[in-house]
């Protein structure tokens, strides 16, 4: 059975997830309402159908090398199976586009872990203006609701006004909050929030970092040595470092999981912002080049709608969306 | 710098046509192929890359083979005018605001793209050209934002409008250019909150703002590394608010800045200004032409020279060339020359404007400048006299400066060392320049 056909059997018995559907309205409209089209319009696969699909393909920032390669294969496909028609390959596409996310492995868990008598901490890292101190925001939302202890450590300490931005969070969430002075030593407030987040028993401590262009080599190793504080001061803590992307970046999404991944482990992405672009392709081409899982992605701006990333109603909201209503 | 990668492929390609003797539909195969690919991965809106290659394409075939220029001269000067054409032709200025009368000034965009802190620049820029200038945030959404604006309002010494996060955007906006025009203030900034563009209520809300306050430039923010969306991300906003331009944003990262090729193409929006940096002052007119050279790798000459222009004291510049030429080269003439060039920014960002001159990783140019940092760090410990006849040097005095400085004598011998090879070049450089021929090696540029 094809993947397609996969979904909208386990769909049909259960509604779509809301937030989902909503919030890849657009992406879906550019991408399979698309590909729909190009399945009318071309009654056989020749090379017109070809290009406009690779146009779909690149236009969705699915990628470039990507959208070569799904390319490459399906015209190879079609040569074994000269039978194939367009609509035939479209869901041959998908297949090879759920095949291309699953084989990077990794576990499917995108919660985070807890243990007994341990802080979790959750490093929060990007480019700026990607929405990590909102993003944090969210995920202190969703963790207090599941009554976590939480702390949270203003690490970024250069932005103006992100020390406050991230304290009216904390207000308003009724959540503590470690903060340093201006221009400090982010490190210093990393290991303030550690000892804290230790002596206070706090379940999960999340880190905001400030953000930073990857291409700068003294602000990355900067990263690095915050983590390497917090080691030391909880050195049986799991601790995550989440890598946040904006959905509207294009290619350079890419270069800044890969330098961000050199600099210190990245153990999951958050994309943000996804509910504004019809680029839904970026969430394959970050998985392609650097093959870590995406965990959490943002479908609006509510506190509720950054969700636990799932692959199943990611490709049913991008591909069917709700049909049954 | 953003387009170097393109430019890195531009580069080989063209290395590639040199050994080409015309420009041929076959061999052009290949370079079109290898332009594409580029041009996408550098997030080139894919219908300004099909333009862009069915132009280069026609424009190459058509073009007289003359015997002086090379195959691949020729395409490179095809592909940098279609560049240019592309990134809008003529540089278009920005409106400054004028003495006695108020100019608004509105910045618009997606959340995060650096509205803030570009309003802070912008502060920045018309205060250095005598402005007197006013900044008020209408970003009564995002925690803190105002903060974040009176933080910076501060840094660039301009007046700051005390918005209420209570109060309508509208009705701010009305508030602040009202109290900018009794106080004689010959621009006034309106920061706005960032939005997505299928936000109906707050797309109408800064189009309300926009008829109502009639900015003389409404600039849409873009951010360097906005992927294939950018586009309709500035039709949307300029059906809403009529924009005047366009800032690219980030542009210090390595986003390749391909959204800002297609937006003028698509949306005839002109780029405007272009952010370079973290600091206030990292805010620069956009030039095309400029940027077409660095893309296909020809260095940016000229804003290296105005860079310099801004930040050297000629006649400072003048003294220690005479030195240099009179033989009376010092340690603390190094370190003068060496805060000079520092002053003219990052010796990376330096580096990128060169010609001939392209790879300095991020890595080498923190090294140089911490050994510049070092280097200041021995001299100060210094005496006068030990600065101008560092011969006399002995462990002792070595060991002095050492803990004056909080380096190592190691590091003091490593400074001596650089500073006796500069001036040995210094004494050949004035042989040369007595016999009237240029060193060995040395750029004819």
């Amino acid at each position: 059975m094809g993947l397609f056909s996969y979904l909208k059997d386990k769909f049909s018995k259960k509604k779509g997830e809301e937030s989902y559907v909503k919030g890849l309205a657009r992406s879906r409209a550019a991408f399979s309402d698309r590909l729909a089209l190009l399945a009318k319009r071309h009654a056989k696969l020749g090379p017109d159908y070809f290009e406009e699909l690779e146009t779909i393909l690149i236009e969705s920032d699915v990628g470039v090398s990507l959208s070569l390669r799904l390319i490459d294969e399906l015209l190879e496909k079609s040569r074994q199976n000269p039978e194939m028609t367009p609509t035939e390959a479209n869901e041959e596409l998908i297949d090879m586009m759920f095949v291309s996310y699953v084989e990077k492995g990794g576990s499917i868990v995108n919660e985070l872990a807890f243990e007994p008598g341990k802080t979790t901490v959750l490093l929060m890292e990007g480019v700026n203006g990607v929405g990590k101190t909102t993003s944090i925001a969210k995920l202190a939302y969703r963790y207090k609701k599941q009554g976590k202890k939480i702390l949270l450590a203003a690490g970024d300490t250069f932005r103006a006004g992100a020390v406050e931005q991230l304290g009216i969070w904390a207000k308003r969430l009724d959540i503590e909050i470690v903060t340093g002075k201006a221009n400090a030593d982010p490190s210093s407030v990393a290991f303030d929030g550690a000892k804290k987040a230790r002596e206070g028993g706090y379940d999960l401590l999340i880190v905001d970092t400030a953000g930073r262009q990857q291409t700068k080599a003294n602000l990355m190793a900067e990263l690095g040595k915050m983590r390497r504080v917090i080691e030391k001061e909880l050195p049986s803590s799991p601790i995550e470092s989440f890598l946040v992307i904006d959905a509207t970046t294009g290619q350079n999404g890419v270069s800044q999981a890969k330098a961000f991944s050199e600099a210190s482990p990245v153990t999951g992405i958050v994309i943000t912002k996804m509910d504004g672009t019809s680029k839904g392709g970026i969430i394959l081409s970050i998985r392609d080049e650097i093959g870590a899982p995406v965990r959490f992605i943002g479908l609006g701006e509510k506190m509720e709608d950054l969700v636990e990333f799932d692959l199943d109603e990611y490709l049913h909201a991008l591909l069917v969306g709700d049909e049954h209503e | 710098m953003a387009f170097e990668a393109l430019s890195e492929r531009f580069q080989a390609l063209f290395k590639k046509m040199r050994k080409e003797d015309a420009l041929t539909e076959k061999n052009m195969e290949e370079a079109l192929r290898e332009i594409k690919v580029a041009l996408l991965e550098s997030d080139v809106n894919f219908k300004v890359v099909k333009a862009f290659l069915s132009d280069v394409k026609e424009k190459a075939l058509g073009s007289e083979v003359t015997r002086t220029v090379s195959p691949s001269e020729q395409l490179i000067k095809i592909c940098h005018d279609e560049i240019v054409t592309l990134l809008g032709g003529e540089e278009s200025e920005l409106a400054l605001p004028k003495k006695g009368k108020l100019s608004v000034y509105m910045l618009v965009g997606l959340q995060g793209t650096g509205k803030t802190t570009t309003a802070g620049k912008l502060s920045l820029f018309f205060k250095k050209k005598d402005s007197k200038v006013m900044l008020c945030s209408l970003d009564v959404y995002r925690p803190a934002a105002i903060d974040q604006l009176r933080v910076l309002a501060g840094e660039a010494g301009v007046a700051f409008y005390e918005t209420d996060p209570k109060e309508n955007p509208r009705k701010v906006a009305k508030a602040a250019r009202k109290k900018a025009e009794d106080e004689g203030f010959d621009a006034l900034i309106l920061d706005t909150a960032g939005r997505l563009q299928i936000d109906e209520a707050l797309m109408d809300e800064i189009g309300d703002i926009a008829k109502e306050e009639r900015p003389v430039e409404t600039l849409l923010l873009v951010d360097a590394s906005a992927g294939q969306d950018a586009v309709n991300v500035a039709k949307a906003f300029n059906d809403k608010v009529r924009l005047t331009g366009v800032v690219i944003s980030k542009l210090d990262g390595d986003a390749k800045g391909g959204s800002a090729l297609s937006i003028k193409y698509l949306t005839g929006l002109p780029i405007k200004l272009s952010a370079t940096g973290e600091k206030l002052k990292d805010l620069e007119a956009f030039h095309p032409d400029r940027m077409a050279e660095r893309i296909l790798g020809m260095g940016d000459v000229v804003t290296l020279v105005e860079k310099a222009q801004e930040a050297i004291d000629e006649k400072e510049a003048e003294k220690a060339a005479k030195k240099m030429m009179s033989g009376e080269f010092t340690l603390e003439d190094m370190l003068k020359q060496m805060k000079m060039v520092q002053k003219i920014g990052s010796l990376g960002a330096i580096a990128k404007l060169i010609p001939g001159m392209p790879k300095i990783s991020e890595e080498q140019t923190s090294k140089a400048e911490a050994e510049m940092r070092t280097f200041e760090a021995i001299i100060n410990s210094m005496t006068p006299y030990e600065r101008r006849h560092p011969e006399i040097l002995r462990f002792s005095h070595k060991n002095r400066i050492a803990k004056g400085s909080g380096k190592t004598n190691a590091d003091i011998n490593r400074i001596l060392k650089r500073f006796e090879q500069s001036k040995k070049m210094m004494e050949e450089m004035k042989r040369y320049q007595k016999s009237g021929k240029l060193p060995p090696g040395f750029p004819m540029r």
